[in-house]
């Protein structure tokens, strides 16, 4: 029983090393999303209606799902959050961007964003609407750290202010002399947007949160009940233990 | 009543007889440790692959329009769907850990040696089966590693001479992977190659009860008529069809329900890892359900990297890893069928690796590790190490089957116990 336990251990174990070792890539930040923080999914269901949505669908998701899973109204989100014309509750959340035309615009057809958490995992959401930066040489006057030469404004600039990239350096006493040394670049803000550094964080963290409910709308039901079937399977090898003890007493 | 019934049907077709001869009255060695509880985690999991497949297909939409959509209105709209479909993609992957569990086993104690050469031939076919059944169910999501995936795997066909660019374009039914692939894949996927899988699953248990289990030892547990004392023979009351050919030894239980128990209870310790996998990490990161496949299908985006499902990737490995293309298929296939073939490559006459001599243990543990290594360097992109140890893996991966060949012909064994071992 021993050695079953541990040639299961073993295998999962070498198939998960290989799996870290393939994930990874170094991005700049880390999103602590949290699906019980039904605020914060309001608020980020909010962000992501009023300023994503009018390019990005979310064209497997149904409205009326995203409503009572985060406890929001039925009557108030359809008066609040559904900005396209006679669209019923029940209806998939699209918008009316015309998709041909929208690949001439933007060089590309701005991406459904259902699976999106799913595809490229939160901490790249995060790091991707914190990486935004000045950059006159591209079509909307913006570039992205995560996402190189991105086709897409920085729509929250509004919310964020205007984000430079900026080489940062420091004086490092280098064999006995006083040298600049580059710390790398770093993303600054002047100050002229709505929010605050923090609070745009935290709105960054709420779109992000949202979207990876988005992106697996049943995971909170899927953990709850994950742990009952363990329990369940538990129970069950406790009985076969006991069962095949009882059957194979009298072989020797 | 209950007795009436069953007299009525055995009158009809042998249930009794087929029920006593395979289940309640069939020896089976009771030295089996937990290496042989596979072929029965393998037999569960093909349930569960027929039956989530069948509740699947109610709601899966085979169409390159409506594929994609279809899976996520599985996961969203149809109750429990995502439970459904989590079994189903987390089935897949246990499929392969179980199997490929259960040819170790058989490598490690000789269960492909004679007399059991057919049994160990159907087991691989089912594996071929197996392998083209989950290649193919990995393209119905429709989704950019379906697409890719498919894509490149079906190009290796091309490289086979003369034929190969019509046998690629007769296998997709298109210049490309299309929605004509889609559909013939999805037609092979739910019919075909399940009828094909579950004859091949009855003729291997047919082939294993006619020449009875293997065991951690490899010695009989069935010898000669009359040369076994009365002391000597088992006690439990096995069907005539065994009994009445040899003599059976006091090593013995019976298939239900002393093994079947035993096989139980290493269900639950499975089916624990299955649920915890299903409910709490089912894309594996990203290795039951690769991320790309997220983002739906696109014929004129290639993926940064295109990897096959990890349980194909020794294999991919192998095929990266000989720089000339048909070379790279030939050796591809070529790992698969030498394992096909080592009833006849293995001249050895002591059947467990118990009793073999040291190299051959040693062989067998390189020969593990190569495959392990192999499907790592075959799931991650290539980096200069990969470019010296993958072919240096694809290297010992075919030296076991020479080595295996040159010196099981007049092998150093050990003594063989004259009955199981405790």
């Amino acid at each position: 029983m021993k050695k079953l336990l541990y040639t299961f251990g073993l295998f999962v174990g070498l198939v998960s090393s290989t799996a870290f070792a393939s994930s990874g890539g170094g991005l700049p930040y880390h999103a602590d999303v949290d699906l019980t923080d039904k605020a914060s999914l309001q608020r980020g269901a909010k962000l992501f209606m009023n300023y994503c949505s009018g390019c990005h669908q979310m064209q497997y998701q149904r409205y009326e799902r995203t409503f009572n899973d985060l406890g929001i109204p039925v009557d108030v989100g359809l008066e609040n959050l559904i900005f396209t014309k006679d669209t019923k509750v029940g209806s998939h959340i699209k918008n009316a961007m015309p998709e041909k035309a929208s690949a001439k615009w933007f060089g590309a057809t701005p991406p459904d964003l259902t699976l999106e958490a799913r595809l490229r995992g939160p901490d790249w959401i995060y790091s991707y609407l914190k990486s935004f930066y000045v950059d006159p040489s591209r079509p909307f006057g913006v570039n992205n750290t995560v996402f190189k030469d991105v086709g897409m404004p920085h729509v929250l600039q509004e919310l964020q202010g205007v984000p430079h990239k900026e080489e940062h350096f420091e004086e490092q006493l280098i064999d006995g002399e006083l040298q600049r040394v580059s710390l790398g670049e770093r993303i600054v803000v002047d100050g002229s947007g709505e929010l605050s550094e923090g609070e745009y964080d935290r709105a960054a963290l709420d779109i992000t949160n949202f979207m990876v409910y988005v992106g697996e709308p049943m995971i909170l039901e899927r953990e709850s009940l994950g742990w009952k079937a363990l329990l369940y399977c538990f129970i069950f090898f406790v009985l076969a233990v006991l069962l095949k003890k009882e059957f194979w007493k009298d072989v020797k | 009543m209950f007795k009436t019934i069953v007299d009525w049907i055995d009158a009809r077709i042998p249930m009794t007889r087929v029920y006593n001869m395979h289940m309640a009255q069939y020896p089976a060695p009771k030295n089996m440790n937990f290496w042989y509880v596979f072929g029965f985690l393998a037999t569960i999991v093909l349930v569960n692959q027929i039956l989530t497949g069948v509740w699947l297909t109610m709601s899966y939409v085979p169409s390159a329009e409506g594929a994609f959509a279809s899976v996520e209105y599985i996961m969203r709209d149809v109750e429990y769907g995502w439970v459904i479909r989590y079994m189903h993609s987390t089935g897949a992957s246990a499929f392969f850990v179980v199997v490929y569990l259960h040819m170790f086993r058989g490598m490690m104690y000789g269960s492909y040696q004679k007399p059991r050469e057919l049994l160990w031939l159907f087991g691989m076919f089912i594996y071929l089966a197996l392998m083209a059944e989950a290649f193919m169910g990995y393209l119905l999501p429709w989704g950019q590693m379906s697409y890719w995936g498919a894509q490149v795997i079906i190009s290796l066909f091309g490289a086979i001479p003369f034929v190969g660019d019509d046998l690629a374009l007769w296998i997709r039914g298109d210049y490309v992977v299309s929605g004509a692939t889609l559909n013939r894949f999805f037609a092979l996927h739910v019919i075909a190659l399940p009828l094909v899988i579950v004859i091949l699953v009855f003729l291997h248990i047919v082939a294993l009860h006619e020449v009875g289990s293997n065991n951690p030892d490899g010695v009989d547990v069935k010898r000669k008529k009359g040369t076994v004392s009365d002391e000597d023979k088992t006690k439990f009351e096995f069907h005539e069809y065994y009994t009445s050919k040899k003599d059976i030894l006091d090593d013995v239980v019976p298939f239900f329900p002393h093994m079947v128990l035993k096989d139980l209870m290493a269900f639950g310790v499975f089916i624990f890892l299955f649920c915890y996998v299903m409910f709490f990490n089912p894309d594996f990161y990203g290795k039951f359900i690769e991320h790309p496949n997220f983002e739906t299908a696109n014929p004129l985006k290639t993926p940064e990297h295109v990897f096959p499902v990890w349980y194909f990737t020794p294999f991919y490995a192998i095929l990266k890893a000989v720089p000339h293309k048909l070379m790279g298929v030939i050796a591809m296939f070529g790992a698969i069928i030498l394992l096909a073939l080592l009833p006849w490559i293995d001249r050895g006459k002591v059947r467990s690796v118990r009793y073999r001599c040291g190299l051959h243990k040693l062989n067998l543990w390189v020969f593990a590790i190569s495959f392990i290594a192999l499907g790592y360097f075959g799931g991650t992109p290539a980096t200069s190490v990969s470019d010296i140890l993958a072919p240096t893996f694809t290297v010992l991966y075919f030296a076991f089957f020479a080595a295996l060949w040159i010196y099981s012909k007049n092998e150093n064994t050990k003594p063989l116990p004259d009955r199981i071992t405790k």
